[in-house]
């Protein structure tokens, strides 16, 4: 009988992986991303990914150090910072292929993956660019309406990361703060998920049963968890802590000057998870980054 | 004396001005002042959000503030939003595109090179094609020229307009509804024949010709008159709604409502 023990390290969740994937990525922006994880793919020698993801700097820093072959979007930005400027770099350069999407149209595509269809309709798409830049088809009701829509593809992933508060050994999870985005759906998308969580416990049951509530998805959509404390960082963990201001503000930075992602990789992504949350100045530091406000 | 910032966001709230009831969203200073102007004045059944996940009844101050200073009545999270808000065209959003055309169609994609390789990659499409297919939407263009009201297509359709050859058979487009384009010289809206824009009024010391020269495409001489100064309330309202002053920094160098002559 199995133990449903589902622990496994970062690398150990990276070595899941496999070039060529199809990858999604929890979070929204500069939010709530699994930050640790990706860090583990920039470690690793992984390549020709493609990359599903409201993006942040989880699609830049992939970008920059050319782990991208793809990726499908709605946007990416570090929201104070509108334009992520390593993802521009890489687009101008014309070094990623794309999928351009809306937001919505995004997260239907999650869920016609996670209930395991070829499609879902929309109307969303329509009258702009993305259909045909995109290779979208269109599909006509069947009923005496026969409106035509666009069907938006099943967005398949062979593997999702994302990062929360709190998740037990079996893969219960507890996402905490104001909004959870489309994680749930990147979870039901994927054939394998897994969940980074700021702290990890035996049995979810016992150490926080009186937030049952914030069980974002079941443990079936969960394959391996792991801890990483400030694991989001440099984007935002409501209520834990907000984005690394200043530190977003040396990334963008870097991609003008020096311009070149090898000679700084080091001081973004650092050797280990341990030497990265040590330069930034531990979880001290980034506990005490203030929730930003709009 | 009001400023021209202040004049814009009194013509924002006036672009909000319903009975219904539904989100209204402002992206930037101006139109977001300009909702909240709206909902606290003429139109209560305005919904809006603190820019996170909750709806307030009060609209939350622009700049700095302490995080739980926001007053919670209802939640919107982004993982609605599509249901609640979008896609039950349960809401009226004012953007700022980085180009329009006469169509009214918008990009926020990219500028000039190819899709393979833009030759300026912005921020892409966001949420702006499920806007303009779902839900009324405006316009706040902070510097009116050519550059961004484009003589020919927008370099990337970003988000539908009412352009005809972009329209397949069959499609519903029927809630494509494309409210006012408020400006620095002045405010237009798509009441023209096929939904041309149309010049509508003009800020104190504006002509037409001056819009015109500043815009790509053709524009119908609609002006009813000039563009409403705000009154002493709304002043007041907009000041509580900016504590900060952030309004004073959109437009350059802050001018005055009424051109002085000079």
């Amino acid at each position: 009988m199995s133990t449903l023990d589902k622990r496994m390290s970062p690398a150990e969740i990276v070595g899941q992986l496999r070039s060529g994937m199809t990858i999604g990525i929890g979070g929204w922006g500069p939010r709530r991303k699994p930050m640790a994880l990706v860090r583990e793919i920039l470690r690793s020698d992984l390549e020709d990914l493609t990359i599903v993801s409201y993006g942040g700097p989880d699609v830049g820093m992939l970008c920059a150090a050319g782990k991208v072959k793809k990726l499908v979007f709605a946007f990416v930005s570090l929201d104070a910072i509108p334009l992520e400027p390593w993802f521009r770099k890489a687009r101008e350069a014309g070094a990623i292929e794309v999928l351009e999407l809306d937001e919505g149209m995004f997260q239907w595509g999650l869920k016609a993956a996670a209930f395991q269809l070829p499609f879902l309709p929309t109307r969303v798409g329509l009258g702009t660019d993305l259909v045909e830049l995109g290779g979208l088809k269109t599909v006509q009701s069947p009923y005496d309406d026969g409106e035509v829509m666009v069907a938006m593809p099943a967005l398949k992933l062979d593997a999702a990361l994302i990062h929360v508060q709190r998740c037990d050994h079996r893969g219960n999870v507890q996402a905490l703060g104001p909004d959870t985005y489309y994680d749930e759906w990147f979870a039901k998308a994927a054939t394998q998920c897994f969940v980074s969580a700021e702290e990890l416990v035996p049995a979810m049951e016992d150490a926080y049963p009186e937030d049952a509530r914030a069980n974002l998805f079941e443990r079936c959509f969960v394959t391996g968890v792991t801890e990483a404390k400030g694991g989001a960082h440099p984007t935002s963990l409501p209520p834990d802590y907000g984005w690394d201001m200043g530190w977003f503000k040396k990334y963008a930075a870097a991609a003008k000057d020096p311009g070149d992602w090898a000679s700084v990789a080091a001081q973004f992504v650092g050797a280990s998870e341990a030497e990265y949350l040590a330069s930034v100045g531990g979880m001290e530091a980034v506990g005490a980054l203030p929730l930003p406000v709009f | 004396m009001a400023t021209l910032a202040e004049l814009c966001i009194a013509a924002v709230a006036e672009a909000f001005r319903t009975d219904r009831e539904l989100v209204g969203t402002g992206i930037g200073p101006v139109p977001r002042l300009g909702v909240g102007l709206a909902k606290l004045t003429h139109s209560p059944g305005l919904m809006m959000t603190d820019g996170e996940a909750f709806l307030v009844e009060q609209p939350v101050p622009l700049g700095p503030r302490g995080y739980d200073d926001r007053k919670p009545a209802g939640y919107l999270p982004f993982s609605r939003f599509f249901d609640s808000a979008v896609w039950s065209g349960r809401r009226h959003a004012m953007v700022t595109p980085t180009q329009v055309d006469r169509f009214g169609q918008t990009n926020l994609s990219a500028l000039g090179g190819t899709h393979a390789q833009p030759k300026t990659q912005m921020l892409g499409a966001r949420g702006f094609p499920g806007n303009g297919i779902y839900h009324a939407n405006s316009m706040f263009i902070p510097a009116h020229g050519p550059r961004v009201f484009v003589a020919g297509e927008v370099d990337r359709v970003s988000s539908p307009g009412y352009n005809p050859a972009r329209r397949i058979a069959g499609g519903n487009y029927s809630a494509i509804d494309l409210k006012r384009i408020v400006t620095n010289l002045c405010v237009m809206d798509f009441g023209g024949p096929d939904h041309a824009v149309r010049v509508v009024s003009l800020h104190p010391g504006v002509n037409f010709a001056e819009v015109d020269a500043a815009t790509g495409f053709p524009l119908i001489d609609a002006v009813a008159g000039e563009t409403a100064l705000p009154t002493e309330e709304q002043l007041a309202i907009i000041a509580s709604l900016d504590p900060h002053g952030i309004r004073h920094t959109v437009l350059a160098e802050n001018p005055p409502a009424i051109r002085s002559a000079s």
